[in-house]
């Protein structure tokens, strides 16, 4: 829904602001969330994320959301699934080149980018989507990785990644992520 | 039985050359921009033919001026002879080229795998791009890939080229030595952000830039004040994109269904006035080269002269802009 997208967008500065608390608290709940296991949460959190992000955000569950760098315009509603910024072929008046009465999902990207503090981070070049994370909670995924940072090298296809792309790393760790994954985060069926 | 001559290219050995020192690659193109000249680098109209004379023929007329010629890669989402069969021929007859990639077709197996085929087959120069949506094109069924996106394919490829691995982190033994593009739209929205997604291919790894078609010059002169602002002319080498147009018909038709193309009503209203419409296309591009020359941070052309290609070398040559330098 796209009224559901811009509206967002139009409040991001606030859902910013909402966000960078909700976050803090996840990261402080990662002893509690290893308590319980990261695998035992993995399916009910990942629902109740899919549910309320996608009422908020028109979310796909990529599983290595960066909402926070991308003005609050959930970038895989791009239909070419950009993660780095508009396609050349945005028409007038910022519409989408393949669905042309659908907005821009980058246009509105940095119009709520200029609306937030953290909005800079719009310029952070970010890696390919990991298909095999598809679907996994990136709340817990967030959790994990900010609890566990600077973290070791973990295997060489997520340390090339993490170094290729740095900035990525530093501010939305779970497009990059380090942290080993639970056995439900990964590998749910895509590609199989 | 009596043998027919050889062709040239039998004798052709490719060879893993080190590049000249303060270069990334040993690109033509690269040493033009680097010692300071105004580059030109001209569009190949790929064929729908298996023939390799097609190739040649479609070559020539822009290989007498052009520094390096551009092999599209499928572009408009149309199915031609490929980008990679198109340079590894290019490269054998001794030509510059750059190797197109779009990310609607391949994923990032494929195209890691093709970037290392492409630089032994000599290919110097690569132009990384996200593709036109398979919409547009003649297969509209196909499904679309976009596993990548332009500004992480030039990441990728600077990883593959600068730190010798590929994304897997898997070692490379002889890195891809080549010299990075990418492509901008600075006439298109949202104009007043192209100037910083500018910035992000070039954080990316651009090393040059070659734009999409300028027919609107002070939208293009605002584009690049605010690129000389960011200082990025010191960073990127940019060649702006230019074609002739055949006729207010076929400009209007562009406009409409190339996506990414901005022409101006005023362009399109002086091709339709004009008794020879070609011919005042051709007049038309030549005077926006010399006028793209007198913008500071441009560092050369791209001639996209599509069903055009014959008129290239004349509209090089009336444009003056390389009678700074001895052509080799």
């Amino acid at each position: 829904m796209e009224r559901i997208r811009s509206f967002a967008v139009r409040h991001a500065r606030a859902f910013e602001w909402v966000y960078v608390r909700f976050e803090r608290a996840l990261v402080a709940m990662d002893p509690l969330f290893r308590r319980i296991g990261y695998d035992r949460l993995e399916r009910p959190v990942a629902a109740v994320e899919r549910l309320t992000k996608g009422l908020l955000f028109d979310c796909r569950m990529c599983g290595q959301c960066v909402l926070s760098s991308t003005g609050m315009s959930c970038p895989m509603n791009c239909p070419k699934t950009l993660r780095n910024g508009p396609c050349g072929g945005v028409r007038p008046g910022g519409f989408c080149e393949v669905k042309p009465q659908m907005r821009c999902v980058w246009v509105m990207a940095w119009e709520g980018a200029a609306r937030m503090r953290g909005g800079g981070q719009i310029s952070d070049v970010q890696p390919p989507v990991n298909r095999s994370l598809e679907g996994s909670s990136s709340w817990l995924r967030v959790a994990r990785e900010k609890a566990a940072m600077p973290g070791g090298p973990t295997d060489a296809p997520r340390d090339t990644i993490a170094r290729a792309f740095p900035r990525a790393r530093a501010h939305e760790p779970a497009a990059a992520p380090l942290a080993p994954e639970p056995p439900r985060a990964s590998d749910r069926g895509v590609g199989r | 039985m009596t043998d027919a001559t050889p062709p040239d290219f039998a004798r052709w050995q490719p060879s893993y050359d080190t590049p000249p020192p303060g270069h990334v690659s040993s690109s033509r193109l690269e040493r033009v921009l680097r010692q300071g000249h105004f580059a030109v680098t001209a569009e190949l109209n790929p064929p729908d033919s298996a023939d390799p004379a097609d190739v040649f023929t479609a070559a020539r007329p822009l290989a007498e001026v052009a520094d390096a010629i551009n092999a599209t890669d499928a572009s408009g989402a149309n199915c031609h002879m490929s980008s990679i069969g198109i340079s590894a021929l290019l490269t054998r007859a001794g030509y510059g080229t750059v190797y197109q990639i779009s990310c609607r077709d391949r994923n990032r197996i494929a195209i890691q795998g093709d970037v290392l085929g492409a630089a032994a087959m000599g290919v110097r120069n690569v132009l990384c791009l996200t593709g036109d949506g398979v919409g547009v094109g003649d297969q509209p069924g196909a499904r679309p890939v976009f596993d990548l996106d332009s500004i992480s394919l030039l990441r990728t490829i600077r990883t593959m080229r600068d730190d010798g691995v590929f994304l897997s982190g898997r070692r490379i033994t002889s890195p891809p030595r080549m010299f990075l593009g990418a492509a901008e739209n600075p006439c298109i929205a949202p104009l007043d952000w192209r100037p910083d997604r500018l910035a992000k291919k070039v954080e990316a790894g651009a090393d040059f830039i070659q734009t999409n078609y300028i027919f609107d010059i002070p939208v293009f002169e605002r584009f690049m004040a605010r690129v000389r602002d960011l200082g990025l002319d010191r960073r990127v080498f940019i060649l702006a994109g230019v074609g002739p147009l055949a006729s207010g018909r076929a400009a209007r038709w562009m406009r409409s269904n190339v996506p990414g193309t901005h022409i101006p009503d005023a362009v399109i209203d002086r091709l339709d006035r004009a008794a020879d419409p070609g011919e005042e296309g051709k007049r038309l591009c030549i005077e926006l080269i010399q006028q793209i020359r007198q913008i500071a941070g441009v560092s050369g052309v791209h001639v996209m002269a599509y069903r055009r290609e014959h008129l290239v070398r004349e509209i090089i040559a009336q444009s003056g802009v390389c009678r700074d330098r001895a052509r080799a």
